[in-house]
């Protein structure tokens, strides 16, 4: 089997953040989304709502990164880990993170990051728009082409006459 | 943990700041949001202070569950002595503020006095300071946000703001957050502009605890699936509120040209499918946006379309959330337009001036029957035809009102009982208000249950204080039965007619404890039984509670919180010159009530009116379950059971 992977498709979302609220309370015990693994980016002049979280990347520049090789990549399960004994709390990766979802905690002074709660991301499952989805990566690009095929098939029910350019 | 939030008192003519914990006995007596907030009020405001000087307070105040485990933990509570009313002011709002204010390390923040300047108060991490707000004043309620959030140099500050109608002084000015959550029926924003206060700003990384965090979620998990599941809410998660509109007009319980008509004809542009298609149209197939931690998602995001309406008040394209249900009867039902545009304007200008859309709707649809009758003319409204019907003179008087540039704006801006005052003749017979607030855009003649709501209503004529929506169902008497026997007994009469008088004393009663129950907690009223019989109620709020916070509580202590809290209103407005039949300041129904029969509508709804000495019979017993005297004063058994026989001499608790 592949590995699993988040999805984030924004469009669903309603920005209202409980993925942030869960994932604080199942990892730290404590509801505060300062302490989430998962952020809602929001412009709310727009509507838009972005859920910012861990691409898990195949070649990622944190794991590159850090000097004491703290961090390590499972390629079985998809998973970048940190192992927080080792880090030492000099935050390279964060700086070097293309999407910010490498986090630091002021208070342990260590980094931390989504580690898919275990296989049930928790995000995922209290998501009842599947703004964030927990499926296999061989399905992620299946899923967009199905969803923008369905748009293309309700316009042709209305009778619309669709060409394509080139 | 949730029961370390702190209350600050922040005293803007001294620029004191006290912070003081919440001792875990006051805790145990109104656990938080609306119920502490009402005691804070109590104690904080001067008896009889003017609402517009520096003796009164404002009171931002977030719920015991807010920003944990509780479907919706989003609501914020502000209390105040309403300016529009001098009674009880109290609005409550959703959006994130509540959230991030605990999440600094606060539950509640007093402010008193007033400023020499405009000011805002910044809350961050276990600390407030009263910062400057000159580059804030002025600004709309959107503007002012960005601008702070600018200036703090942190996108998600959130904010409580007050927009333009407060700075003016608009007696129903509300207070904001966000694009569209608003305060409304409170009069809270007005209070802030009164004290040069702009906004309380709030940041906040601290944690709090989870008692139980596995059971917690899990139990969180089960209680949003039955929230989820219920029809009603998936209903509002795709059309919002605007869906009661459809069913509600068509049956005839919408007040039209003011209260002269109960149903809007030739309506169909303001159908909820209409405008979930507008929205659609505008921002896309995903068009609905959601407060914190909340899974019915149950307001629409939507663009301002280019129309010629859109262009002469030179909205186009600008975003704005919702509508409301409220909005579609503040500016189309009540003053009898039936364009979307007007609808989707005009919820854009309240939002952006912060000012209440049901006060305002409300109040030009009185002017409007003032002009039709001849008691105002071109005269005083400079010129504006102000007819029934004419669209751009409801969005003209939205901004002289705001603005108070015209004098029928600046009257108007004062609130119905002295607008008739000022205008004079028989105006004030036409007005629709209970407590001196407008009643929203329902019209309650064919339900006596809900009319006895609005009457007894603590802030003035509202439906969100005690109103038993789910009379409307017919559901089965057993079913009743086992909604409305618990968490105490009660064996009297119930009936599934909407039209008796019978047993609705006990349901507004029932009801009344319920909302305050939710709004101690800080959870949203889509999550309980208001408009869905299913839904969750006082014992699965214990449960919440001990998973969350720790604090253990019956569902009767729980209720018993939400009694005690209600006697703390009331007892505020009794103080503050409330008694039952005044009626400026009673618990009485505006006349019209009694007086006028409906004149359109289903057969059950058609030549139906209150009955007056029904309307007191049910108003005396529902003061009997409530343990008050025949006037509606707490007996002094009752202030002796709820522990508030010393109210007036104790020190303050917090």
């Amino acid at each position: 089997m592949e590995a699993k992977v988040l999805m984030v498709n924004h469009e669903k979302c309603t920005g209202c953040r409980r993925c942030e609220l869960v994932c604080s309370v199942y990892h730290e015990g404590v509801a505060n989304p300062s302490k989430a693994r998962i952020k809602v980016e929001k412009w709310e002049w727009e509507g838009l709502y972005i859920p910012m979280s861990c691409k898990q990347c195949v070649d990622a520049p944190c794991m590159n990164v850090c000097p004491v090789k703290a961090i390590s990549r499972d390629d079985v399960q998809g998973l970048v880990s940190v192992d927080s004994d080792v880090c030492i709390g000099c935050r390279s990766c964060v700086a070097v993170c293309p999407f910010g979802a490498m986090n630091f905690n002021v208070a342990e002074k260590k980094v931390f990051k989504c580690d898919l709660c275990d296989g049930e991301p928790q995000c995922v499952r209290f998501c009842d728009m599947k703004a964030v989805d927990f499926i296999d990566v061989r399905r992620e690009s299946l899923v967009k082409k199905r969803d923008a095929a369905f748009k293309i098939s309700e316009a042709k029910k209305l009778g619309a006459t669709i060409q394509y350019e080139g | 943990m949730s029961l370390d939030r702190k209350v600050a008192i922040v005293d803007l003519t001294t620029g004191k700041i006290d912070i003081k914990p919440i001792p875990l006995s006051v805790r145990k007596a109104f656990l938080g949001g609306r119920g502490l907030a009402a005691y804070l009020l109590y104690k904080y405001a001067k008896p009889g202070c003017d609402p517009l000087g520096p003796d009164n307070v404002v009171i931002f105040s977030a719920g015991i569950l807010g920003g944990m485990l509780a479907s919706a933990s989003a609501r914020t509570d502000v209390m105040t002595k309403n300016p529009l009313t001098n009674l009880l002011g109290s609005g409550n709002f959703g959006g994130f503020f509540a959230p991030e204010l605990r999440y600094a390390g606060f539950d509640h923040i007093v402010v008193k006095g007033k400023a020499a300047k405009p000011v805002y108060i910044f809350v961050h991490d276990g600390e407030v300071e009263i910062k400057d707000a000159k580059n804030l004043w002025g600004k709309s309620v959107t503007e002012a946000q960005w601008a702070v959030r600018e200036e703090l140099g942190d996108p998600d500050v959130k904010c409580a703001v007050c927009g333009p109608a407060a700075e003016k002084l608009v007696r129903y000015a509300n207070v904001m957050s966000g694009i569209k959550n608003a305060n409304g029926r409170g009069g809270g924003g007005c209070t802030m502009g009164s004290k040069n206060l702009k906004m309380v700003a709030a940041r906040g990384t601290m944690d709090i605890k989870i008692a139980h965090p596995r059971e917690a979620m899990e139990f969180d998990k089960r209680f949003i699936e039955q929230i989820s599941s219920a029809k009603v809410n998936q209903t509002q998660g795709a059309l919002g509120t605007p869906f009661i509109w459809g069913a509600t007009n068509s049956w005839g319980g919408i007040r039209t040209n003011n209260f002269q008509f109960n149903q809007l004809l030739y309506a169909d542009e303001i159908e909820p499918e209409e405008i979930d298609e507008y929205s659609k149209d505008t921002v896309g197939e995903y068009n609905m946006t959601a407060c914190f931690g909340c899974q019915v998602h149950c307001r629409a995001k939507y663009k301002i379309k280019d129309t010629p309406l859109g262009r002469k008040y030179g909205v186009v394209g600008n975003y704005e959330e919702g509508p409301e249900y409220t909005s579609q009867g503040a500016f189309n039902g009540e003053p009898g337009c039936t364009k979307i545009d007007t609808l989707m304007i005009g919820n854009h200008l309240v939002d952006q001036y912060g000012v209440d859309n049901l006060e305002i709707g409300s109040i030009i649809s009185w002017a409007m029957e003032l002009y039709e009758k001849g008691i105002l003319t071109t005269k005083e409204t400079d010129g504006l035809d102000l007819r029934f019907g004419n669209d751009e003179a409801v969005l003209d008087m939205i901004h002289h009102i705001c603005k108070r540039d015209t004098w029928l704006g600046d009257v108007l801006a004062e609130g119905g009982i002295r607008a008739s005052e000022k205008i004079g003749k028989d105006s004030f017979k036409y007005l629709i208000h209970m407590k001196g607030m407008s009643n929203l855009h329902s019209d309650e003649r064919a339900t006596p249950g809900l009319a006895l709501n609005i009457a007894l209503a603590s802030r003035g004529s509202d439906h969100l204080r005690s109103r038993p929506a789910i009379d409307l169902y017919h559901l089965p008497v057993d079913v009743m039965r086992k909604i409305y026997s618990s968490p105490v007994a009660y064996d009297g009469p119930l009936s599934s007619d909407h039209r008796e008088y019978i047993g609705k004393p006990w349901q507004v009663a029932w009801h009344e404890n319920c909302y305050m129950g939710v709004d101690c907690l800080g959870i949203c009223k889509y999550h309980t039984t208001f408009l869905g019989a299913t839904l969750p109620n006082f014992e699965d709020w214990a449960k919440v509670l001990h998973y969350n916070v720790g604090l253990d509580m019956t569902p009767k202590e729980i209720w018993e919180v939400a009694e005690r809290s209600n006697m703390v209103e009331r007892l505020f407005n009794i103080r503050e010159g409330m008694k039952k039949d005044d009626p400026f300041k009673g618990e009485i129904l505006a006349e019209r009530y009694f007086t006028e029969p409906a004149k359109r509508g289903a057969p059950d709804v058609i030549g139906s009116f209150i009955d007056r000495d029904k309307f007191k019979e049910m108003r005396a017993l529902f003061y009997k379950y409530k343990g008050l005297d025949e006037n509606g004063v707490p007996t002094p058994e009752s202030l002796k059971k709820y522990g508030l026989d010393n109210l007036d001499k104790e020190a303050s608790r917090v």
